[in-house]
């Protein structure tokens, strides 16, 4: 148990996705204008990355492994996502059709997230099983969720700022993004027995 | 690398790619969501703007609702008679009548009228500017002129001239969004037929608005008492045309002391 809790500690805050190892970067600056959307896609990357971990963590013991093709990893690894992402668009439409049109555009945005695919990878290399991979999974995009819905509020707070025109914009955006990204390394402190 | 890996990974992942397809295909038959196709035929024939006019969200979600019966089938202002008649068509209905309104900025406060009470320098924003005391300007009923209203109009129908916000005519579609974007509800929306407005929104006492600008209604009644039709009354100390009543003959306009009252062009 407390194995667990050390992964989801490390997941969320000390390699943090998007701060610390610059994984899923592109939704992290493109989705963070509100904080709505921001929990939007938060929520459907938790959703998402929790069962991608567990299924690819099965893809890679039962077929890759069996047939020695570690190498086609991330081309394996990609086709079950993108999959997953359509099952899941598809039977969210139907069973809950309220948390479907509230993700909106998010949900398909997901296949392309780096975060995902990686998160995917990162429990492979570090041969956790069934259970951590899951709890890796969702515990890293915990940490997405966490990083996308602050940034966002620095974003909306900055929003009426009067910046120097040349920072005007998409510059600011990545300064501000770059000085969350020292805060957290604060966490890398914490020296957790992994 | 020798031919039989190349094999293995070629036929295991074809295989993952066939099971998937077939996966997805099954839930797609399983998590296949009825939709009415009348919401599609409607969706089309509405302009596709999605600017909100008719209290939905959007073209799709207004068409949702006429087909739920929540919308009536001539919802769709900006489309006007002949997009209403399509969706009563699509529906089976009698296409009902559709008057077709337009907005009026009720407001001449430009830098000659109205004198400043402070320079702004700030955020684009009427809601902004709104919050500082009223507004800029020394009526507390004037057009903040920050442009809320343009950059709510979809079809490029209002624009700022001289610290005024003025909707071109010949443009507006009466969808409203400018009316529902401006902080100071000094925006209008009416029915089109009539083409004289009071263009002023101050409800302060005469001396009030004379002391702070020179085109204001200072609600002296006279329009009231020259107008043919009896369009005109006075409703909390301002001047107020009935468009149903109005015969467009611009009594109005030509009594007004105060030039509030305009036809508009």
């Amino acid at each position: 148990m407390s194995e667990l809790f050390l992964i989801a500690i490390n997941a969320v805050l000390i390699e943090n996705y998007v701060l610390v190892r610059t994984i899923g970067c592109c939704p992290f600056l493109g989705v963070s204008k509100r904080t709505e959307t921001a929990v939007g896609m938060g929520m459907a990357v938790i959703f998402t990355m929790t069962l991608s971990s567990g299924i690819t963590w099965a893809v890679n013991k039962y077929i890759l492994v069996q047939f020695e093709l570690e190498y086609m990893r991330t081309v394996a690894f990609i086709l079950v996502i993108a999959t997953l992402v359509q099952f899941v668009e598809m039977a969210l439409k139907k069973i809950m059709p309220a948390l479907y049109s509230a993700l909106g555009i998010y949900l398909p945005l997901i296949t392309t997230n780096c975060a995902v695919l990686g998160a995917a990878l990162d429990g492979v290399t570090k041969n956790y099983n069934f259970i951590e991979s899951v709890v890796f999974g969702m515990t890293a995009a915990v940490g997405f969720a966490l990083a996308i819905v602050l940034f966002s509020g620095v974003r909306e707070r900055t929003a009426g700022n009067d910046i120097p025109a040349a920072f005007r914009g998409f510059p600011f955006a990545l300064i501000s993004a770059s000085l969350l990204a020292l805060a957290f390394t604060g966490f890398s402190g914490l020296s957790l027995p992994l | 690398m020798d031919f039989e890996n190349i094999l293995h990974a070629v036929v295991s992942l074809t295989a993952m790619g066939l099971l998937f397809g077939i996966i997805l295909g099954i839930a797609a038959k399983v998590f296949a969501v009825e939709t009415d196709p009348r919401i599609e035929q409607i969706t089309q024939a509405l302009p596709g703007a999605n600017c909100g006019g008719c209290g939905y969200a959007g073209c799709a979600n207004f068409a949702d609702a006429v087909v739920r019966g929540a919308a009536p089938t001539n919802g769709c202002m900006v489309g006007g008679a002949q997009v209403a008649a399509q969706v009563a068509a699509v529906m089976g209905q009698e296409p009902l009548e559709v008057i077709p309104q337009i907005a009026v900025v009720k407001c001449q406060s430009n830098c000659d009228n109205v004198k400043q009470k402070y320079v702004y320098e700030g955020y684009d924003s009427c809601k902004a500017i709104s919050s500082l005391s009223e507004g800029s300007k020394q009526c507390p009923y004037a057009c903040c002129g920050m442009g809320d209203c343009v950059r709510a109009c979809l079809f490029d129908a209002i624009h700022i001239v001289d610290g005024v916000a003025v909707v071109d005519k010949s443009k507006c579609t009466g969808c409203g969004a400018c009316a529902r974007a401006c902080p100071k509800n000094i925006i209008i929306l009416r029915e089109a037929s009539c083409d004289h407005e009071v263009l002023c929104s101050s409800h302060g006492r005469g001396t009030e608005v004379r002391d702070v600008c020179k085109v204001g209604c200072v609600a002296c009644g006279i329009c009231v008492k020259k107008c043919p039709g009896k369009a005109l009354s006075l409703v909390d100390n301002l001047a107020t045309i009935d468009p149903q009543k109005c015969i467009n003959c611009g009594t109005c306009v030509e009594v007004c002391p105060r030039h509030a009252v305009h036809r508009l062009p």
